[in-house]
């Protein structure tokens, strides 16, 4: 998601080719037609909540509420490298919360925001499903498991260089 | 078909996977051709083998031999010396946990001992990937069956109602009577939905499940559809689970190439069709009422009950709604009758419940044992203890619902009911490991800004009380609490139990009950003493440095972010300011002698 670079136009032109797919199909179609929104965008800023409103018929306001109801709807964009600390149970009772302070620490920034490069955003997720490795980071698509809070600054140097 | 001497079963589930198990898979693809042994050894994809801590993994039959954290580079020496050679490679065998069994076989390890696997019988046999490998494990045939014998669906309702299979997603309805109300319902259109929206955090049976074993969940929906009346199925799954989805789009697509799923199915003049529906990430999801309004298109609101969703639930029609784990034993029971299924467990909870056992315990992963089990045999003897030697605490079932079970009741018996009357539920089947580091008002506190933001906010009780519970508990924490907070704590918990609309609301104070029930002791230390005594509570904690330790080489205060730390070079140790220091942790970490502590 997002590592490929695409010009406004070719983003827009992808949008209108998902928006044709799901055209008229009112309500039910709605939550895919902002998966694959937001696939294109990396997040749903509002000229393409409304694109999306028309497309299916239904007010921007319904739009909005859907987005805003549900955490993996973004009205934000995400930094190139999207860093996502597990806190499920399994990583929280394993010291993820060190790991989340560690990163807020390294790169000045809190969870749910954008450094000012856009080089990277932090946020927290509930499970990605690997306890097995608790506890454990995101980058990206990149999974590492079994971290300390020590491990981190080479980890984030890695994608620094990149 | 050719016949091979040996297969390579490597786990493809997403712990693996996100130990590089995908590069082992490709290794072995490249090795086995390179070392001649392409027509005689078979290299298979599979779900989870259930031991996630020590992937990932790697099994030969017909040995049984489980090889644990395989790195692409053992794979050669694990093709030349096992496959082609014979010998095992013992250096990467048995975990360390687990050094008693004299077998070589992985099946007769304490881990797989005393598991029983019905709802994963296939996970990590079998390529998902591949319809075939489940048919040929009696795949398809319960739905086969019913369908050529045109049998009664009153009549399969009953056995399922007999075998006292309940709801596994965490309420525990009979199975069998919700299918009977959305029958009984006259309607031309059903709907049969299925609840892959696990949201519970350290919980993953339902995607072991799906990423394992797909096609068992197709099977059980479609007999699901017969049974009800109902055409169309919806598996509502959630979206962080890309792997899962993948092998259910696959499998779905396999199935109807077969003509096992789509238009007149075994030519009985059956049709059933299936889609998937994508969540997006809000755990009030999993409540019945909520996922239907989701598959909508819409906010996942819960709405009241009755209406129930066997008489109006999917765009206004009768829908049963089950869970991916009780969907899997529906064909074992039609295969093996319902006397057997009612044979393994306890006297009101039948059958097995798989668990994700995580947290401080040393063999994380997936098991799957009979009813009636204790919570001891399943810490101690498959969960292989607590790991560096640290004290058994408690664990938690049933997520951000369900409660803490303390030590003095490890040898009750798992069932439905035996956890709810121990202050917690069965719920979808979390099992997180807690020992003694582990500080029971700081978890608390965690399940509940988990449900602060997690509540859909429609009904006050639980829109403002979690919030309320929340505040209290920061206050305990950061140590300004009271006595008096604590009364209010509960005071809050209980109007929030019975006033809520859904059963996130009802259950989101069951954390807080269950630990005052067990561990009030804690929570008035808190007030009391202003003491953490597990030093998890920073309001709680102060750091201090331990003259005789310190070494004077002024690591700490280089790297004390505010100067709270002073001292001189090798001539006088070094101490903290305490009213300055912000418990930021940097100098516990670079400290090489161990000399800042807490207190």
């Amino acid at each position: 998601m997002g590592k490929q670079k695409m010009t406004p136009e070719e983003m827009s032109a992808k949008l209108d080719e998902v928006l044709s797919k799901f055209k008229g199909q009112g309500q039910k179609a709605l939550m895919a037609t902002l998966q694959q929104a937001q696939e294109i965008y990396g997040y749903l800023p509002l000229p393409v909540q409304r694109k999306v409103a028309d497309a299916l018929d239904v007010s921007v306001a319904e739009v909005y509420g859907v987005i805003s109801f549900y955490s993996f709807f973004s009205l934000k964009p995400k930094g190139e490298n999207a860093i996502s600390v597990c806190l499920g149970t399994a990583c929280y009772v394993k010291g993820s919360q060190a790991l989340l302070d560690k990163i807020e620490s390294e790169l000045g920034i809190k969870s749910g925001d954008v450094t000012k490069d856009g080089k990277f955003s932090i946020s927290a997720c509930r499970c990605v499903g690997a306890c097995g490795l608790a506890p454990v980071i995101m980058v990206g698509d990149d999974v590492y498991g079994r971290l300390t809070p020590d491990e981190i600054p080479g980890i984030i140097a890695k994608y620094k260089e990149a | 078909m050719d016949l091979f001497r040996a297969h390579v079963l490597v786990c493809c589930g997403t712990g693996c996977t996100s130990s590089n198990s995908t590069k082992i898979l490709e290794q072995f693809e490249q090795q086995i051709p390179a070392q001649g042994l392409d027509k005689e050894v078979k290299v298979v994809h599979t779900g989870c083998f259930g031991l996630c801590a020590q992937g990932p993994i790697v099994v030969i039959y017909p040995e049984g031999v489980m090889y644990y954290r395989v790195t692409p580079e053992d794979v050669a020496e694990i093709v030349s010396e096992h496959l082609l050679k014979g010998r095992y490679v013992e250096r990467l065998m048995a975990p360390k946990t687990d050094k008693t069994s004299e077998s070589s076989s992985a099946n007769d390890s304490n881990f797989f001992k005393k598991q029983l696997r019905v709802a994963l019988r296939n996970c990590g046999n079998i390529n998902p990937e591949n319809i075939d490998e489940y048919i040929a494990n009696d795949g398809y045939q319960a739905l086969g069956k019913i369908l050529t014998e045109k049998r009664d669906p009153m009549d399969i309702i009953n056995e399922i109602k007999a075998s006292g299979l309940r709801g596994r997603g965490g309420g525990g309805f009979p199975t069998g009577t919700k299918w009977e109300f959305a029958a009984k319902v006259e309607n031309d259109t059903k709907y049969v939905c299925c609840n892959a929206d696990e949201g519970d955090p350290g919980a993953f049976m339902d995607r072991s499940i799906l990423e394992g074993d797909p096609h068992s969940v197709i099977e059980a929906m479609t007999i699901a559809g017969y049974c009800i009346g109902a055409h169309q199925g919806y598996v509502y799954i959630r979206a962080e689970y890309p792997i899962a989805v993948k092998r259910l789009q696959i499998a779905i697509s396999q199935a109807k190439e077969y003509g096992l799923l789509g238009e007149n199915i075994f030519d009985s003049g059956f049709s059933f069709d299936l889609d998937i529906r994508l969540g997006a990430g809000a755990f009030v999801c999993g409540e019945e009422t909520a996922l239907m309004r989701s598959i909508e298109g819409k906010r996942g609101n819960p709405t009241p009950r009755p209406p129930f969703p066997a008489v109006k639930g999917l765009f206004g029609k009768p829908t049963i709604l089950n869970n991916v784990e009780t969907y899997a034993n529906i064909p074992v029971i039609l295969n093996k009758g319902a006397e057997w299924f009612a044979s393994v467990g306890t006297e009101r909870s039948k059958g097995t419940k798989v668990f994700a056992l995580g947290g401080k315990v040393n063999n994380v992963g997936l098991v799957e044992i009979p009813m009636g089990t204790t919570v001891r045999e399943i810490v101690f003897d498959i969960g292989g203890g607590i790991p560096n030697g640290k004290a058994f605490k408690a664990v938690q079932t049933g997520g951000p619902s369900g409660g803490c079970i303390p030590a003095s009741l490890l040898d009750t018996p798992i069932d439905y009911d035996n956890l709810v009357a121990a202050g917690s539920m069965m719920g979808s089947g979390g099992m997180i490991v807690m020992d003694e580091d582990t500080c029971m008002v700081d978890i608390a506190k965690f399940f509940l800004e988990f449900t602060v933001d997690e509540s859909c906010g429609k009904c006050a009780p639980c829109r403002i009380g979690t919030k309320r519970m929340y505040e209290l508990l920061t206050k305990i924490t950061d140590g300004t609490g009271t006595l008096e907070d604590i009364d209010a704590l509960e005071e809050v918990a209980l109007s929030l139990k019975n006033g809520s609309l859904c059963a996130l609301g009802q259950t989101a104070a069951n954390p807080i009950l269950s630990t005052l029930k067990h561990f009030r002791d804690e929570y008035v230390e808190h007030v009391v003493d202003k003491k953490c005594r597990c030093h998890v509570c920073k309001g709680l904690t102060e750091y201090y440095i331990d003259p005789e330790i310190c070494k004077k080489c002024s690591l700490c205060a280089k790297k004390c972010p505010v100067n709270a730390i002073t001292g001189e070079v090798g001539k006088v140790a070094y101490s903290i300011d305490t009213t300055k220091c912000i418990k930021c942790g940097a100098c516990i970490e670079n400290c090489k002698f161990k000399a800042v502590k807490k207190r």
